[in-house]
């Protein structure tokens, strides 16, 4: 009886989207909020730990170790362990989401730092540069493009993770997905659907474009 | 009794572990529908990608599969499956969440089979041709060992994310370790939910330990090229999920 409900329904009943655009952009703003919040706090986690890292190289293998493995636990498994005690919160879904954010974006602010020409390094210090001016002044502006590239995917990423969230009601977008297979109504599932994908391409592109506007220089390839 | 003490307690009591909705039982179903997603998968994406890889074409449908399949959602595509199942009449649980699966793990295996196979240094290649090598003969026996260590990793980062999202079948009424989370949330039971969660997180770090234990011992001792970090970019990085 549910089933037939979705049976010859159809892909999109656009008279319930332009009936919701208020609650659309709701969710969209959220969704936009919780990306921005864990990719903000995982910069700063990860910036710090790659100084860390780049200073003692010893840590690298640990680090890169610890985030990998937050990394691969499934965020919906995350966010079932953390639940207990941090509860149904905006705080529960920001630990589950800054973590995916560190292994991406450490392993490339580390490779971009790496990657810079030690001959450039050697004449800034020749110049009488300072250790922290060769890494400020030197180090990441030619290491930015490389470091974009990890905000993108770890940016992509975090999008299409915040869905997940919706499961501990902090979900953007993600409540109409999970609205939809609860009603079994299609229109909410391709709304959520949709919208993130649209919100993953536009924000990736503004980043691309950010990249290219800041390092005129580099027309880095782009990574896969 | 504290949180931890309940947890203890779910894990020690036999019930809990025997029967249809037991964790062994559970635990089978979410690594057998994984591995069942996983061959076909396998067979849909790398046969076409070893022969696009060889002939050189199509490597802008390659970026951009990949490309469109990362921006997707895995819960999106799981929640996607649902209507596409139910109207091709195959109803609820298993069905939608193995076109789910299959259409997760598609992407990353078939766009780095066919980056491995088309990075094979095509020097090597020509000299094979040289000494008369066949097509079929170089993508046997050059092309495909050569690009191993790419296809392996591509293989593990596919199965570690069909693992991960396996667990939203659930969703879609199907079993699997998923359960213990969806059925905690909606009857508000922490200790389940929690269990739940650690056994997934468990099966994942396993995955990944394991196929990374057969990439080193299957791929040739001169081919250990680190599959992650390249001159500066990240090649091959599952998408969490």
């Amino acid at each position: 009886m549910i089933l037939a409900q979705l049976e010859g329904q159809p892909i999109v009943d656009w008279d319930w989207v332009f009936g919701h655009l208020d609650d659309i952009w709701a969710a969209t703003s959220e969704h936009l909020l919780l990306t921005g919040i864990a990719l903000g706090v995982g910069l700063v986690i990860s910036l710090a730990l790659s100084l860390l890292a780049l200073r003692y190289r010893k840590t690298y293998t640990p680090i890169t170790w610890v985030t990998g493995i937050l990394y691969t636990i499934p965020s919906l498994a995350l966010f079932s362990i953390l639940v207990p005690i941090t509860g149904l919160s905006v705080l529960t879904a920001e630990i589950g989401l800054v973590s995916y954010t560190l292994l991406i974006l450490i392993r490339n602010i580390v490779a971009g730092i790496d990657g810079v020409d030690p001959a450039v390094k050697e004449a800034a210090v020749g110049m009488g540069y300072t250790r922290r001016r060769v890494l400020l002044q030197i180090e990441f502006p030619l290491a930015f493009p490389v470091i974009i590239a990890g905000i993108r995917i770890a940016s992509v990423t975090t999008i299409g993770l915040v869905t997940v969230a919706a499961l501990i009601g902090k979900g953007g977008l993600g409540f109409f997905i999970l609205q939809g297979l609860r009603r079994f109504f299609t229109t909410e599932i391709m709304v959520g659907a949709v919208m993130s994908v649209v919100l993953a391409v536009v924000i990736d592109s503004l980043l691309l474009l950010i990249q290219r506007a800041l390092t005129p220089w580099a027309r880095a390839k782009a990574t896969l | 009794m504290d949180f931890l003490g309940e947890v203890f307690a779910f894990f020690a009591d036999g019930a809990n572990w025997v029967g249809s909705a037991g964790i062994l039982n559970r635990t089978l179903e979410h690594v057998g529908l994984s591995a069942f997603s996983m061959v076909v998968a396998g067979l849909i994406a790398i046969p076409p990608a070893l022969f696009l890889g060889h002939t050189g074409r199509g490597g802008f449908f390659a970026v951009s599969v990949v490309n469109i399949g990362r921006a997707v959602p895995s819960f999106a595509i799981v929640a996607l499956a649902l209507p596409v199942s139910i109207n091709l009449g195959l109803g609820l649980g298993f069905w939608p969440t193995f076109l789910a699966l299959v259409a997760l793990a598609v992407p990353p295996m078939f766009t780095n089979t066919y980056t491995g196979v088309r990075e094979v240094d095509p020097g090597t290649v020509e000299a094979a041709r040289g000494m008369g090598m066949t097509g079929g003969e170089i993508l046997r026996g050059i092309e495909m060992p050569l690009a191993s260590p790419v296809i392996l990793a591509a293989v593990r980062v596919a199965s570690v994310q069909v693992v991960a999202t396996a667990t939203l079948g659930a969703l879609v009424a199907w079993g699997g370790l998923g359960r213990y989370i969806v059925d905690g949330f909606s009857q508000g039971d922490n200790v389940e939910v929690f269990v739940g969660g650690v056994l997934v997180a468990a099966l994942a770090v396993f995955t990944e330990l394991f196929f990374g234990f057969v990439e080193r011992r299957a791929v040739p001792s001169g081919l250990r090229v680190a599959a992650s970090v390249g001159d500066g970019q990240i090649k091959i990085l599952p998408q969490p999920s």
